[in-house]
């Protein structure tokens, strides 16, 4: 029995396309894994299954009929359900009030009523949650499974978990999987996206492979493998680049040690993490994202405060500097969220000036003329094409990212740390971005390259390290590593010491 | 059948500039409703509301009068908003600002003038950026709503003007609550003479071109402007948020403080509980209709005061009441925001 | 002395009534997610359209009536500015209260010109259920406001507790996201929350000048309007201690005009003020942990 047939489905998103024709379909009672890379269109496949888009090509089929699903409420009435990553939870409200929000009956609410009809629905479905619990009180694995009840309660068949563990400690996890069981024993069906390998060789009954919004392949899980996923997910063998010099010197400059700090939620995002990057080398940190990227990238800017351990920059203490002190202490940064570190509405001579405004500033008026004159010989420089005077916001990604590259390498630094810096562009844009950064090698900078693009990572780097979980998994020769070893280690199944 | 969809796309820049005039042709089309109601001729209350105001000399006078402690104000609001800092304290800073100069005002006689008045200023400013002090402390330690605590701190100078005049400062000769008059050298000189404008209408001038210079062409003005549009940008760019709010915050509360000092100085000559009317929120008006650019906020307050004495010639004319004249600054308020909303959405058949 | 604390409780629940009405209208939009700075400007307009209402046609409760439709109005206006348009809410709700005042001293003027007497009606009379008992009699003697007042507190908790509407007005006020992705219409829910705080505002408003004055003056409310604000706050957005919040601050303002009578040296308007002081001081010691409901001031667009 199929319970979830999509034929055909495309998408785009402008000039990308997320999802190419690509054919998938669920057993009844199965738990399929849906793997990729970021980027690979997993998220966008399932978004389309649940109705928050809507596909250009391609239809879907529930339980063997054809289904126009173009709203959630469209889904939830097919049967479908969706446990996301950012949790659609009121936190003042508890957990029967979260659960029976938008679906109850009748004008007064009993809470205690409410709580037993929440309570026997947990039970009946073997979750195991308090349903007189406020929501604020409850850890992330016993919010997740509010979230799956939500879905239950409202007669979901069909239930779709987006990155469930990508927030949860192992005990969680073990506890997430004894619910995925039992609901599959009760006939649901499932679909887990992950790029966790083992834990998707763990629970899951059949895996789809995504990759560059194709259908790699589905397979049993008794007849693969680990390692035969990962090289599906990633999918070449050797990577073309080679770079001619190999002037790595030996003088670390970076010096990260025994760095934790927790991320937004208060929940340990990096933990004791040890790195050290020399002059004229890029290291490139792989990993996928979500696992310490973001908040590594911020400590070194100075955004976020770390709980422990030391950021050296030569022989300066930047571990609780702020962005000024960072920034003038030669550390060029190239942020990952673009629109949060250029002010839009301010012009790009504005954006160029603002990080080093004391250099153009005379007894506190601003000079006007050596800002231009700035811009002018940064957009010439770098090939921005925008105008000085151009809103930042008008411009295309790829430009608004060689501003932040502008900014960032202008006063030649000695240290550049590089967040996700081609996540978006164009071909063009990238390999502008990546010959400057090889360029800046050459200069003597040391470069901590930070990406979920693997190509890059290979291309550019000498040392390759892998972040999983907030930890450092292994560090090693660029030249030496073969991707089935990143792929194991990005997914937390290996861990090497040497390097 | 045709459907017709909304569709959010960013306004053309031309539609900008635009926006103020429509505003107040459609709060002027609005208001002729009530104009109706109160049994007057629309077109005569405006001929009365607009144009009767600059037909003479007297009048014409009157409105920058009216309009000088609203350019304060509203420029003081300006700079505050533009580091994204809702002050809307101002009508407590400009009591304080009052006060100061009442206080001061008796004790400079027998200094030269120059330095009276300097020294005037220096209290009016002074006092409005203590009183703006707490609720800025307040944000940038403990992310406390700057708008409600300064809304509080307005009511609070109130009673504080009330203890003073009902006291202390309680005219001993009349017995009315109003403070003694301020030495002759304290006075604003008139620009014109046997008229009612002052010097305080130069000086609000003054203040304007500096706030312009400032927010446009130094260093402080691109980190207040950076921090209101994107403060995680500004964040990262280095700049100093919590400092610059803080700076934003007091230097807006001495412009406001400016203004309560200008209309002791230049037409109360002691501090009285009304001395403000408003002028404070009027302010916010002046600003958001300027569009936030102080030499717009100019015209604004100009404007306003326009409407101000233009709705005294419609009373005084019509037998309308006196108070369309609020009610148009509001209706203008609420229009012209709305308009800056509507101005991003297009109706489109699909 | 007896007479003197029984005046005081007395005089106490009396001024702390329009509070009431205030800070529960402008709990319930807050809790939707909307700070409403209208409230003083919808509390005058109930306080003159009740009484203007109430003296052209005679009638006090067709006067209570009218003075709730007007706040109802006002507070759909704020709820188009606020929720369809997502304009500011700080400048919006600065705006209803200039318009609503400018508004209702306009039609003020048209209707009673302008008199050297000011106009009055018949005020609402006082319940006295205890007839003259000593203590409790003169506690009791109060105007049934006052005592629907008391009342709306737990009808409001109730309400907001108690509900599918008031758990939809929690959802709404907290996380609207979470709240449309469960079916609630985000949209609808903080109308009729505004709605219904308008009408509250004005009655609040209406107590003043049909009951507790009799007439309509400039300034009848007086700032009542950000003490309700204030009150929110100090009450932590609950019901049941907005009432005791109201009390105090009622409290306070009763006995600062009996002690002034009794010749006490202290500046009356420090009493005047401590309300305000205090809260200032509450926000101070909560700190960073002022909890209001989280999506207040946020506009919320489905993208």
């Amino acid at each position: 029995m199929v319970a979830v047939e999509m034929k055909g489905i495309t998408k785009r998103f402008g000039a990308v396309t997320a999802n190419k024709q690509i054919d998938f379909d669920l057993r009844q009672g199965e738990i399929q894994g849906l793997l990729g890379e970021n980027g690979a269109g997993k998220t966008t496949l399932m978004r389309i299954l649940y109705g928050l888009y809507r596909a250009d090509e391609g239809q879907i089929l529930v339980n063997g009929k054809t289904a126009a699903i173009h709203s959630p409420h469209q889904a939830i009435q097919n049967g479908i359900g969706m446990v996301t990553q950012h949790f659609a939870l009121v936190p003042t409200l508890t957990v029967a009030e979260n659960v029976a929000l938008g679906y109850t009956h009748g004008f007064q609410i009993n809470p205690k009523s409410l709580q037993k009809e929440v309570g026997d629905a947990a039970e009946r479905f073997g979750i195991e949650v308090d349903p007189a619990a406020l929501v604020r009180h409850l850890s992330v694995g016993e919010r997740q499974r509010v979230e799956i009840l939500k879905s239950l309660y409202r007669h979901a068949r069909i239930l779709i978990l987006d990155e469930p563990t990508a927030v949860l400690v192992p005990q969680e996890t073990e506890m997430l999987f004894q619910t995925l069981v039992r609901l599959r024993q009760d006939g649901m069906s499932l679909i887990f996206i992950s790029h966790h390998l083992n834990e998707v060789m763990e629970i899951c009954d059949r895996i789809t492979v995504l990759r560059d919004g194709r259908v790699v392949g589905t397979v049993d899980k008794a007849g693969t493998s680990q390692a035969e996923l990962a090289r599906m997910m990633v999918g070449r063998d050797t990577f073309g680049v080679v770079r001619q010099e190999d002037t790595c010197g030996n003088v670390p400059i970076l010096r990260i040690i025994d760095l934790s700090a927790f991320d937004k939620k208060g929940l340990p995002a990096l933990r004791n993490v040890n790195l050290e990057v020399c002059q004229n080398e890029i290291l490139g940190l792989a990993g996928v994202s979500g696992n310490g990227q973001t908040e590594l990238s911020q400590v070194l800017a100075g955004m976020l405060k770390p709980s422990s351990g030391k950021v050296l920059v030569g022989d300066k203490d930047l571990t609780h500097a702020n962005p000024a002190e960072v920034a003038a202490c030669g550390v060029g940064r190239i942020p990952e969220d673009r629109h949060n570190s250029l002010v839009g509405e301010l012009s790009v001579a504005e954006n160029l000036a603002l990080e080093d405004l004391a250099h153009f500033t005379q007894h506190g008026l601003m000079d006007s003329k050596a800002i231009q004159a700035n811009a002018v010989k940064l957009i010439g420089e770098y090939q921005i094409k925008a105008s000085p005077n151009d809103r930042v916001h008008t411009l295309s990604g790829g430009n608004m990212q060689k501003v932040l590259l502008a900014r960032a390498l202008v006063n030649n630094p000695r240290v550049v740390i590089a967040s996700q810096p081609t996540r978006g562009l164009d071909v063009g844009a990238t390999e502008y971005v990546r010959s400057r950064l090889l360029d800046q090698r050459k200069t003597g900078s040391a470069v901590l390259l930070i990406s979920e693009d693997l190509d890059e990572i290979i291309a550019l780097s000498d040392r390759v390290a892998v972040i999983y979980e907030g930890r450092i998994m292994g560090l090693v020769q660029a030249r030496e590593v073969t991707v089935e070893q990143l792929g194991l280690m990005m997914s937390g199944a290996l861990e090497v010491q040497n390097g | 059948m045709a459907r017709w969809k909304i569709e959010r796309l960013p306004a053309p820049i031309w539609m900008r500039p635009l926006i103020p005039i429509a505003a107040i042709i459609v709060t002027f089309l609005l208001t002729s409703l009530l104009l109706l109601l109160a049994k007057a001729n629309p077109f005569t209350a405006f001929y009365n509301f607009l144009i009767a105001p600059l037909s003479n000399s007297v009048s014409a006078i009157e409105v920058l009068v009216k309009a000088t402690p609203l350019l304060f104000t509203g420029a003081a609001v300006t700079f505050a908003f533009a580091a994204g800092y809702w002050n809307i304290g101002a009508e407590g800073q400009l009591y304080a600002g009052a006060i100061a100069a009442a206080a001061m005002g008796i004790s400079v006689k027998g200094l030269p003038p120059v330095l009276a008045i300097l020294l005037m200023i220096a209290a009016g400013f002074a006092a409005g950026m203590a009183w703006a002090l707490i609720p800025a402390l307040l944000k940038i330690k403990l992310a406390v709503d700057e708008v409600v605590t300064t809304l509080l701190m307005n009511t609070v100078i109130l009673f504080f003007v009330s203890f003073l005049l009902n006291g202390v400062w309680r005219d001993p000769i009349s017995g009315w609550p109003q403070s003694p008059t301020i030495a002759n050298e304290a006075i604003f000189p008139k620009l014109i003479p046997m008229a009612r404008l002052h010097l305080g209408f130069i000086l609000a001038w003054i203040v304007i071109g500096i706030v312009y210079l400032v927010l446009r062409r130094s260093a402080l003005g691109l980190r207040m402007r950076s921090i209101g549009l994107n403060p995680e940008a500004a964040r990262f760019a280095g700049v100093n948020v919590n400092r610059t709010i803080l700076t934003a915050a007091l230097v807006s509360g001495g412009i406001a403080g400016l203004a309560g000092m200008s209309e002791v100085a230049g037409i109360q000559y002691h501090l009285i509980d009304a001395i403000s009317p408003g002028y404070g929120y009027t302010g916010i008006i002046a600003a958001t209709l300027g569009g936030l650019n102080p030499l717009g906020v100019g015209l604004a307050s100009l404007f306003i005061g326009l409407i101000e004495t233009g709705a005294q010639s419609v009373s005084r004319a019509m037998g309308v009441p006196i108070y369309l004249g609020n009610v148009v600054e509001a209706a203008l308020l609420l229009v012209t925001l709305s308009m800056l909303i509507l101005q991003n959405y297009r109706i489109r058949r699909s | 002395m007896d007479t003197f604390i029984v005046g005081l409780i007395a005089a106490m629940f009396r001024v702390a009534t329009p509070l009431i009405f205030g800070t529960l209208g402008e709990l319930i939009s807050e809790r939707a997610g909307i700070l409403n700075l209208g409230i003083e400007g919808t509390m005058f307009l109930g306080a003159f359209v009740g009484f203007a209402v109430a003296f052209t046609s005679g009638s006090l409760w067709i006067g209570l009536l009218a003075a709730i439709l007007a706040g109802v109005l006002a507070g759909l206006l704020m709820a188009v500015l606020t929720v369809s348009l997502g304009l500011n809410q700080h400048v919006s709700g600065l705006g209803m209260t200039l318009l609503l005042t400018g508004l209702s001293l306009f039609f003020f003027r048209i209707i009673f010109g302008e008199r050297s007497v000011q106009p009055s009606i018949q005020a609402f009379p006082t319940l006295k259920p205890f007839g003259d008992i000593p203590v409790l009699g003169p506690i009791t003697e109060q105007y049934a406001l006052t005592y629907i007042a008391i009342l709306l507190v737990p009808i409001l908790w109730w309400l907001i507790y108690r509900t599918s509407f008031g758990l939809q007005i929690r959802a709404t006020g907290e996380n609207p996201e979470a709240a449309d992705a469960a079916g609630v219409n985000v949209f609808r829910t903080r109308y009729i929350a505004l709605g219904l705080a308008g009408g509250l505002m004005a009655v609040g408003g209406a107590f003043l000048s049909m009951a507790q004055l009799g007439s309509f003056t400039f300034g009848i409310v007086n700032g009542r309007g950000w003490v309700c604000i204030a009150l929110i706050i100090f009450a932590n957005w609950h019901p049941v201690r907005v009432l005791w919040g109201a009390l105090l601050f009622g409290g306070l303002s009763a006995l600062q005009l009996r002690l002034q009578s009794t010749g006490l040296k202290l500046p009356y308007e420090l009493f005047l003020a401590l309300p305000y002081l205090m809260t200032i001081l509450a926000l101070t010691l909560a700190g960073r942990n002022v909890s209001g409901p989280a999506a207040v001031l946020k506009p919320y667009r489905r993208e």
